[in-house]
């Protein structure tokens, strides 16, 4: 290989910290994934109990208004790009190549820079609270108030420029991911053999290397406005704001089938192995999830019904909006027809994906409630949508992402969780989640809006918003039991066998948890859920491994470029000479990185 | 495991296909994206403008008709390249790397120069009661701009000379056309450095012959669809922004 | 025998659940739905936003038709396939494409059945047809932060946050806004349009009782967009007509010097406000940053809809509006509320209040 300047040997058998910094092994970096989105999704959490305790009665004094819209705009923005989305990608890391038979991603190092990217776009959005303020237009920023007229501070610039910096992130795992199912299959694996979740993956990944561009763009020509004085956004100039609209939600309809899929994605594993049966109509799934995908390229206005775009597109939109909940429902149906017959463990991951098909349907027909355009009217802007969106994304994301935290526990932990608590922890999430958000259809209805952060006794929305911040506290003692009971069992649970649930796909034929090549011998795949066909054919057997198996090698580069990364998007926001220093930092570390030699494990 | 950089041989992936050569397609199609958002903006603010100069007032077909043969041809010379490469030519292989960088850089210097001239964009209005050319940019005469009219006409001159130009903040024209030509630009940049660096690169012993292909590959590529995404840009905002009925 | 009453205490079970369930649901809508509350959208007291209700109750019919029936299904599998030790692996039923058409037509049945009124709302609710009485009244309504401008372009009055229509009559409201997005939101007539600048929206609506109808901003619009309403006044055409003759008129002159006292502190440089508002027949008082406050009096709530008009509520908010209102921006503005100037004394805000209480 050439000879580079800067060519440092890559680490060998680096421990500690180092080993973590350099790390490229899918599992490790989805572990990364896991406590990091975690983390933020409990300061997401913290946020929302701050609002819901400024709301609890009217009139209330703990929260200023400022304050009170930056709590709601990083709440939006933190659970969607900081909690939501990384965990879907700690699944997507710790799991698909164990699915597809391979022993890591295509680009393990480009993997390994996607996650500490995604750690500086978290760092570089939360700083913004200890630097001025944080962002404070909602997580959809919605033009003019975004600019410079209306908003002086930085913490809008914090927003733009931690949202560009989580784009690249997002683009390059999902470019990793779409490389590693097309071409990282094991013998036999075909498309039509890949289990359901990394096929929703697969369709994510495919949404977001379309989606995020557009976001990207509308970013672009806001920090334009704001930092070089053009005129994108600027409305005596001829700017229109409806145009902010239209790219963010163009971006922002994919964004939440993007939250959604891996979500069903999981869901798809867990009731087939705990009914001991194939997930029912395998195809009609995935094309639903494929249909599902490509239409939502053509609701996004569905988000835009009240801004004037007149009757005709209301009606277009309306149409398509109302169609997609077709494929939606023929999911659901399929999902009733797994368990039909089935022989059930209702055991806490099955108890997760089942209240998932409760919530979600509940999420679902308030969605189609708001695609009627005409009494949308009545709905939008107010705490009925704040009700659709959270049965949608907790009742629907999180619930089956807490449901497959559960399941591939043994797998990632090498442990089994207490299921006493798990079930406890189950019950009170359940509860306390329809306490939270099932009064707010009722005070959306009776003309509360959103995004207010105090309301008059008069307009009678005391009640159901008392029940409202009950509901979250309970919320915060079912994540209490949910922590405990995953740290303690991660700490000293028993140790967990290959496969405790008897389940159907190739990661439970392996060890766990699994060795760092995952497969000592790379199945030959033969069958849809081929690890259970092969168990019912009693042709399972120990493999061993007959020669080297070549592992990538850890490198630090993708952590120096993301390093390089962070500096710049400081350096954009308040001073240009860092920001070329931090450029110059991500282009050393991006031509160390093409240079690297490969070194022979010993 | 498979030699990455060589892919003339069957590749150990499930479809035979490089997986760099298959990142780069997504990543392309993702580019894809990031443009066609730019250039709809680009048409949503079309004759939008409050003030300032139209696309009409600025643009020299003829002159944009060279530039983008220039860049044209640099895709020629980059399959060229390509071409002398998978035959064993290294030589001839450079020689044509060499000239796509060089037209490439032309094109830039194109991009530059015509950029500076929009943001000056002297014209000569006649001082004559409603001289045509005042009536047709009225409209579009900023007031500092028109103050300027008059007091040269004030002083018994034939005809002003104003600098009817157009930055990024002049108005949305501006706003839009540069942001969009800019980042195309940098693109073009990207793919100049790219195309320099393999051609140091190639000067290394086996660095590339006409088995170990892929990195060129890629960066052809790219540099055919930074080629293509301005062939729609020039006809998109040039053509149409200057023949009447689009 | 043994399976029937085990299979009868089974499905009791069932049935039970689905009971209390069912009970339970209906005790709570009917507490939510019936409310008539200032704002609630079940109150309709229009044609638009009973329109806009009817197409809500088709839609929550059927929404709540299926999810009781997959809740039903849901609960029965839970409680019938439960797994037994012992229990054989089950038959590996991969499919069943009969099933797969059956329940993709149906969905698509109620969908195009829901398309239907669906579509024809959005007609309706977009400009009212020829069944409804519409004299052509136009108002401009202007977003601010924080507050409503209500102008009537034929009667050539302008007011700010109390707006006046006849009962009765199609009224189009053209949208506006002077800085950022707001909306125009009357819950009881008619679902709400946004305020966006540099377009041309706008809504019809109808009140077909007289009263108070509270507006609501509905679009985040920056720090006290929730402290951004308005109210809406239903009359009969005699009354509104006399409203607007009243509201064209000039300021009331006054006698009382408290009031007079109050009149020169509005109109001095150290206070400032009549370079914000307008009190017309004044020579002085023209600024529009801030509402019209000619008939002031005459309204019911002040502060864009938040604080009934009465003396205290004005002694609060002038006192410290920043307090009242956080952010509004005749705090951040005025002299002598940012600082800059000596604030009011006690005496000289009564001197106002009997002023602006004069403004009838």
């Amino acid at each position: 290989m050439t000879s580079f300047p800067l060519q440092i040997s890559r680490p060998i058998h680096p421990t500690g910290i180092w080993n973590w910094i350099t790390t490229i092994d899918h599992k490790r970096i989805g572990i990364l994934y896991g406590v990091t989105a975690f983390i933020l999704f409990i300061i997401g959490g913290i946020e929302a109990m701050l609002m819901r305790s400024q709301l609890a009665s009217s009139n209330m004094k703990l929260i200023n208004p400022e304050l009170y819209n930056q709590l709601f705009t990083m709440h939006g923005t933190t659970m969607i790009f900081l909690a939501i989305m990384p965990m879907g990608a700690a699944f997507f890391n710790y799991l698909i190549p164990l699915q597809i038979g391979a022993r890591d991603v295509a680009f393990p190092r480009l993997n390994a820079f996607s996650y500490w990217t995604f750690l500086a776009g978290a760092i570089i959005l939360n700083a913004s609270w200890f630097l001025g303020g944080a962002p404070n237009a909602g997580w959809f920023g919605y033009a003019p108030i975004t600019g410079k007229a209306y908003n002086v501070g930085h913490g809008i610039d914090f927003w733009i420029v931690s949202l560009q910096v989580l784009g690249i992130a997002s683009l390059a795992a999902a470019f990793n991911f779409i490389v590693t199912i097309i071409n990282m299959r094991a013998p036999g694996m075909t498309f039509s053999r890949l289990p359901v979740f990394t096929w929703m993956s697969f369709i994510t990944a495919i949404l977001l290397v379309l989606a995020f561009p557009v976001i990207t763009v509308a970013l672009i020509e806001l920090m334009f406005d704001r930092f070089y004085g053009t005129n994108f956004f600027i409305t005596s100039a001829g700017g229109n704001p409806v145009l902010w609209q239209h790219l963010f939600w163009v971006f922002g309809h994919p964004e939440v089938y993007i939250l959604i899929l891996p979500a069903m994605g999981i869901v798809s594993e867990i009731l087939p192995t705990f009914s001991k049966k194939p997930l029912f109509g395998y195809p009609v799934v995935i094309l639903s999830g494929i249909i599902i995908a490509f239409m939502g390229w053509m609701v996004w206005s569905h988000h835009m019904f009240t801004v004037g775009l007149g009757p005709v597109a209301n009606s277009v939109f309306a149409l398509t909006t109302m169609a997609i909940a077709i494929p939606t429902g023929v999911k659901i149906f399929n999902w009733l027809a797994t368990l039909w017959k089935g022989s059930l463990t209702l055991n806490t991951p099955m108890l997760y994906a089942i209240g998932f098909i409760l919530t979600f349907t509940i999420g679902g027909i308030s969605g189609v409630m708001h695609s009627q355009a005409a009494s949308d009217a009545q709905q939008q802007d107010t705490y009925f949508i704040v009700a659709h969106i959270h049965y949608v994304l907790f009742g629907g994301s999180l619930i089956a992402i807490l449901g497959g935290i559960y399941y591939w526990f043994p797998k990632f932990s090498g442990r089994m969780y207490n299921e006493t608590l798990g079930k406890l922890g189950f019950y009170s999430f359940f509860i306390a989640m329809n306490i939270t958000f099932f009064p707010m259809h009722f005070t959306g209805l009776n003309g509360m809006p959103r995004r207010i952060y105090t309301y008059s006794s008069e307009f009678g929305w005391d009640f159901w918003n008392l029940i409202s911040t009950i509901g979250v506290f309970l919320l915060a003692a079912a994540m209490i039991i949910f922590i405990y009971n995953i740290v303690s069992s991660w700490i000293n649970g028993e140790k967990a066998p290959a496969d405790p649930w008897d389940a159907r796909t190739l990661e439970w034929s392996i060890p766990s948890p699994p060795p760092e090549y995952n497969f000592a011998v790379i199945p030959t795949v033969e069958h849809r859920d081929d690890w259970w066909e092969k168990k019912m054919q009693n042709k399972t057997s120990e493999e061993i491994s007959s020669g080297d198996i070549h592992l990538p090698q850890p490198s630090y580069w993708p952590f120096v470029v993301s390093i390089g990364l962070l500096i710049a998007a400081f350096g954009l926001i308040y001073n240009i000479p860092v920001a070329i220093l931090g450029t110059a930092i991500t282009m050393i570390g991006v031509y160390a990185w093409s240079f690297e030699p490969v070194n022979d494990p010993d | 495991m498979s030699d990455s950089n060589n892919d003339s041989i069957h590749e150990d992936t499930t479809t035979g296909l490089n997986n760099r050569k298959l990142l780069m397609w997504a990543f392309l199609g993702s580019d894809c994206m990031f443009f066609a958002s730019l250039i709809a903006t680009y048409l949503v603010y079309k004759g939008k403008s409050v003030t300032g100069p139209n696309p009409i007032d600025l643009f020299s077909i003829p002159v944009t008709s060279v530039s983008t043969f220039v860049l044209l041809m640099s895709s020629m010379s980059m399959v060229l390249a390509y071409s002398a490469l998978t035959r064993g030519r290294l030589k001839v292989f450079r020689v044509w790397l060499l000239s796509t960088v060089i037209l490439g850089m032309t094109f830039l210097g194109f991009q530059v120069f015509e950029f500076r001239d929009f943001t000056v964009n002297e014209v000569k209005i006649s001082c004559e009661q409603n001289s045509p050319k005042y009536l047709e940019l009225e409209n579009k005469l900023s007031n500092s701009q028109k103050s300027e009219y008059k007091k040269q006409c004030s002083e018994n001159l034939e005809s002003a000379h104003i600098e009817f130009g157009m930055t990024p903040r002049t108005n949305l024209f501006g706003t839009t056309f540069f942001v969009l030509t800019g980042f195309h630009g940098a693109h073009v940049t990207i793919g100049v450095i790219w195309l320099l660096s393999l051609y140091f690169y190639s000067f290394k012993r086996g660095a590339v012959s006409a088995e170990r292909h892929l990195d060129v590959d890629l960066a052809a590529l790219y540099w055919h669809f930074v080629d293509i995404v301005w062939i729609i840009i020039f006809t998109v905002v040039y053509l149409f922004g200057v023949y009447e009925g689009f | 025998m043994f399976n029937l009453s085990r299979k009868i205490l089974f499905i009791n079970k069932l049935a039970k659940t689905k009971f209390l369930l069912m009970a339970f649901i209906t005790l709570i809508l009917t507490i939510s739905c019936s409310s008539k509350d200032p704002q609630s959208t079940f109150d309709t007291l229009g044609p638009v936003s009973r329109l806009q209700l009817e197409l809500f109750y088709i839609l929550f019919w059927v929404g709540l038709i299926i999810f009781i029936l997959i809740t039903a299904v849901v609960l029965y599998i839970i409680l019938k396939y439960r797994a037994k030790s012992g229990d054989p692996i089950p038959e590996q039923i991969h499919g069943n494409t009969k099933l797969e058409i059956i329940w993709t037509i149906l969905p698509i049945i109620i969908i195009v059945a829901i398309a239907v009124p669906s579509v024809q709302a959005i007609f309706a609710s977009s400009k009212p047809d020829n069944s409804f009485t519409n004299n052509d009244l136009t108002i401009n309504a202007t977003g601010k932060q924080w507050w409503f401008e209500f102008e009537y372009p034929e009667y050539g009055l302008i007011t700010a946050n109390e707006v006046h229509i006849p009962i009765g009559e199609a009224v189009t409201i053209k949208l506006h806004s002077k800085d950022v997005l707001h909306s125009f939101w009357v819950p009881k007539l008619a679902g709400k349009v946004d305020m966006v600048p540099n377009n041309n929206n706008h809504l019809w609506l109808q009140a077909d009782e007289p009263g108070i109808y509270y507006g609501h901003c509905a679009e985040f619009c920056g720090q006290a967009h929730a402290l951004m309403r308005f109210k809406l006044i239903a009359e009969t055409r005699e009354e509104f007509e006399a409203w607007i003759i009243h509201q064209k008129t000039n300021a009331w002159t006054t006698t009382d010097p408290l009031a007079q006292q109050g009149m020169e502190i509005f109109m001095s440089r150290e206070a400032g406000c009549y370079a914000c508002h307008t009190i017309q027949g004044t020579d002085k008082a023209k600024g529009n940053q801030g509402p019209n406050l000619t008939h002031f009096a005459s309204r019911t709530h002040f502060a864009a809809g938040i604080l009934e008009n009465n003396q205290a509520n004005l002694r609060e908010w002038l006192k410290d509006p920043n307090k009242v209102k956080p952010g509004n921006l005749m705090a951040k503005n005025a002299g002598i509320y940012n600082g800059t100037a000596d604030e009011l004394t006690d005496n000289e805000i009564s001197a106002l209040i009997a002023f602006l209480r004069g403004l009838q």
